[in-house]
């Protein structure tokens, strides 16, 4: 354990907060805690008017996106809304092509058909650069940054300031601890320590704070608490919410439905290439989540809630 | 001085806990015990702010404080002061970042061993030598460092050196008569040259480093063969000039010597203290001003040294005299200076230690890594000129008998023996020096021991082992890799 676990868990919950332990028993209160925030939403936004508030503006509209590998048809006819400020959670069993899909949109592996909006333009992301050049940042969990080199190092890494032609330590320091400073989950002993000296949550909180330091408004996640911790999976569901707070979208995949029903706003759920169903978080339970994800449908989710097209978000299933 | 936000650059160590030193993570009840206490101390500043309802469930446990400067008395403070920064480095000992300790252990060891058993070791005569015969050892253990920080090897610098030197040679001598700088700029060029052309080879056509190499070990030993006998008969090639045989057996007047010395010292010393003065300006921690003079008085101290002993009389008594720093000092701090630089200063440097940690990484981030490999396979080459210029002068001619497979792996030898990864990554241009010295002190204590080449080989091997023993225990007991 690291220091800055240590931190996480010595801390007390500081004010106002509900001191959820750690572990499975936190389960209930984390539920209790969602709900209550849900229902404040649902005070200030009456049901009916929630489908048509502008406040979440549509960031990226994919429409009948699809993709073939050869005869394999990987994804067919996607049609999905990513919301600036919220958390969409895409979820699927293996093989269902949620890695497809977040290679269509960021660039590494262009789609065959459909169109993606981007603000309401139609774009075509074709290289990750492009992605890049639009806002749109991919966060892998280990490919994303040099063990060997410091925090600072990593996140200034291919964007490095220079003065003089020289590399400016001092202004990409000071950027460096600002950027991690706004995220204000990440508690590392230096800022000048190597990467591979840190913990999984931690890597996690460098690689999103370098992601999003260039101006990102679309984040993406792969699978971004596989392989963690309880403590640090809380740290990374944390820092999650703090991108929304600044506006900025988040596509998350994970494996992981605890972590899906306590961040998300919206769930997209993909089942052999297609979308099984899209709505706002309030739509599902773990239960139908796990029968959508494994079969493709359920009883138990209420096609008929969701007002079809009213949100740009169609239900196939 | 402890981090401070950029939102809050008034925020000053006083109001920030001081702990001892940042706790190393192998050791659980201190890290925790230091976390404690930081995380108490900043949770007044992160009260106000938690009023700001964000986080759900788990995420409950963590302060989430949207006041910076809260977050910013999280971060441990770092060591800023003699003491502090003293528990701090042995505390990095620990973790398995041992840096140069090692090397230097080890060549106290061997200093210490071969003075015992030959009093003339430790003679000004044998220190000046020793230097002389180390430069080589050092300038191609640099060139290697290029390639090795990016995970590949070079085996071809061994007689990619020879046609360095035989270039030069050859042009300096008649009909060509050039000046002596103008063989030395072609015969690097030459080196650089083919270099490159094994480097395209590794990135063009995505073949490894060692098989490119050890083709063009092979394929340069047959080269220097042609490039001599194309000159003469004879097989050797004289160094008809004398600024080139004076680099390593001409010496500073003894003046000069101090100049340089002084120079060096104020340039490294002044550059360390601005350093530190303007970090500490800009509000970031820096190291303290009683360690920076630390270093410079070290620095100071071992340059006084190399002085003192270069410019004390080496002749034979009453007969001769010798006094003088060997002006190949000042070409392999030179050298040392201009890649430390590169590589720790510039860009395209900072690219060399992305690339050899997560290639992928490096990729993804934009870096041109086609360029940087080639340019390392370029560089090395460019080192292995200069190394060949310096053997021609040491030996005052360059003959077919060079044996540059040993030549390269002594030079892979004193990098490895430095600290550098065959991996990857880690490394810098003062390992390969130090490396060097280590090497050259083997080969020259053996010899006046009156040692055989071939115990030289078996002992340099027992040296390159242990070096490379002590490195993966230091490490094993780090963390992380």
């Amino acid at each position: 354990m690291t220091a800055a676990d240590a931190t996480h868990g010595a801390r007390p919950a500081s004010a106002g907060r509900a001191p959820a332990g750690a572990g499975s028993g936190s389960e209930p209160a984390r539920g209790a805690a969602r709900d209550a925030v849900r229902e404040t939403a649902r005070e200030t936004v009456p049901e009916a008017d929630r489908v048509s508030e502008p406040e979440s503006e549509v960031l990226l509209q994919l429409r009948g996106v699809g993709k073939h590998f050869g005869s394999v048809r990987a994804l067919s006819d996607i049609n999905l809304d990513i919301h600036a400020g919220k958390v969409t959670a895409l979820v699927g069993d293996n093989g269902a092509g949620k890695s497809t899909l977040i290679k269509a949109i960021a660039g590494i592996a262009a789609p065959d058909e459909g169109e993606m909006l981007w603000q309401g333009r139609s774009v075509h992301i074709r290289t990750p650069k492009d992605a890049t050049d639009l806002g749109i940042a991919t966060v892998y969990q280990d490919l994303a940054l040099c063990d060997n080199l410091d925090i600072v190092q990593n996140m200034f890494l291919g964007r490095e300031q220079l003065k003089h032609r020289l590399l400016d330590e001092s202004a990409m320091e000071s950027g460096a601890k600002s950027a991690l400073a706004e995220l204000s989950v990440v508690t590392v002993r230096s800022i000048r320590q190597v990467v591979g000296s840190l913990s999984g949550g931690q890597r996690q909180a460098v690689a999103v704070a370098k992601a999003v330091m260039g101006n990102a408004k679309l984040v993406i996640m792969d699978e971004p608490t596989a392989a963690l911790g309880v403590s640090q999976t809380a740290m990374v569901l944390e820092l999650i919410t703090r991108l929304t707070e600044r506006e900025i979208a988040v596509f998350v995949i994970s494996h992981n439905l605890t972590d899906v029903f306590s961040v998300a706003d919206y769930v997209a759920v993909l089942y052999l290439g297609r979308l099984a169903a899209v709505g706002p978080i309030a739509q599902f339970d773990t239960q139908n989540t796990v029968e959508l994800i494994t079969t493709g449908s359920s009883d138990r989710f209420n096609h008929s809630a969701v007002p079809v097209g009213a949100t740009g978000i169609d239900l196939k299933g | 001085m402890a981090p401070t936000s950029e939102a809050d650059p008034g925020t000053t160590a006083d109001a920030t806990p001081i702990a001892p030193a940042p706790a190393p993570a192998p050791d659980p009840a201190s890290a925790s015990a230091s976390a404690t206490g930081t995380a108490t101390a900043s949770a007044p500043a992160s009260a106000p702010a938690t009023s700001t309802l964000v986080g759900q469930g788990p995420a409950d446990i963590l302060v989430a404080a949207s006041d910076p400067t809260a977050t910013a008395a999280a971060y441990q403070p770092e060591p800023d002061n003699l003491g502090a920064y003293f528990s701090a480095w042995i505390n990095k000992l620990r973790g398995g970042e041992i840096g140069v300790l090692p090397v230097i252990v080890g060549l106290i060891l061997l200093v210490v061993i071969f003075q015992a058993e030959n009093s003339t070791f430790l003679t000004a005569g044998n220190l000046t030598n020793l230097i002389g015969q180390g430069a080589q050892y050092m300038l191609l253990g640099m060139a290697e460092v290029f390639v090795l920080l990016l995970g590949d090897i070079d085996l071809s610098i061994g007689y990619l050196m020879g046609i360095g030197a035989a270039v030069t040679c050859i042009l300096i001598g008649a009909p060509y008569s050039e000046p002596w700088w103008v063989a030395c700029l072609a015969g690097m060029g030459a080196t650089t040259a083919l270099g490159t052309v094994q480097g395209l080879l590794v990135t063009l056509l995505g073949l490894p480093s060692f098989v490119v190499t050890l083709a063009g070990q092979l394929a340069f030993s047959g080269l220097l063969i042609v490039i001599i006998n194309s000159a003469n008969g004879s097989g050797v090639i004289p160094v008809n000039n004398n600024v080139i045989n004076d680099l390593v057996n001409g010496n500073m007047s003894p003046l000069a010597g101090w100049i340089a010395m002084i120079a060096v010292v104020v340039l490294f010393g002044g550059f360390m203290l601005y350093r530190g003065q303007h970090r500490r300006h800009n509000g970031l921690h820096a190291q303290p001003l009683a360690v920076t003079v630390l270093k410079i008085v070290v620095m100071a101290g071992a340059g006084i040294a190399v002085v003192a002993v270069g410019n004390s009389n080496r002749g034979i008594a009453g007969l001769t005299r010798l006094r003088g720093v060997p002006w190949v000092t000042l070409i392999v701090l030179g050298v040392l200076g201009i890649y430390e630089f590169t590589l720790g200063r510039t860009r395209f440097g900072r690219y060399f230690y992305a690339i050899g940690g997560n290639a992928e990484a490096a990729r993804r981030a934009g870096v041109n890594i086609r360029m940087i490999r080639t340019s390392a396979f370029a560089l090395s080459g460019l080192t292995a000129g200069v190394a060949g210029i310096v053997l021609a002068s040491r030996l005052g001619s360059i003959s077919t008998d060079l044996d540059g497979g040993t030549e390269v792996l002594y030079a892979v030898a004193a990098a490895v023996i430095g600290g550098t990864s065959l991996f990857g990554g880690r490394g810098k241009m003062l390992y390969a020096l130090l490396g060097g010295i280590v090497i050259a002190t083997i080969y020259n204590g053996l010899g006046l021991l009156g040692l055989s080449a071939q115990d030289t080989y078996i002992v340099a091997a027992l040296v390159l082992l242990v070096a490379v023993t002590v490195d993966a225990v230091a490490r094993r007991n780090s963390v992380r890799r």
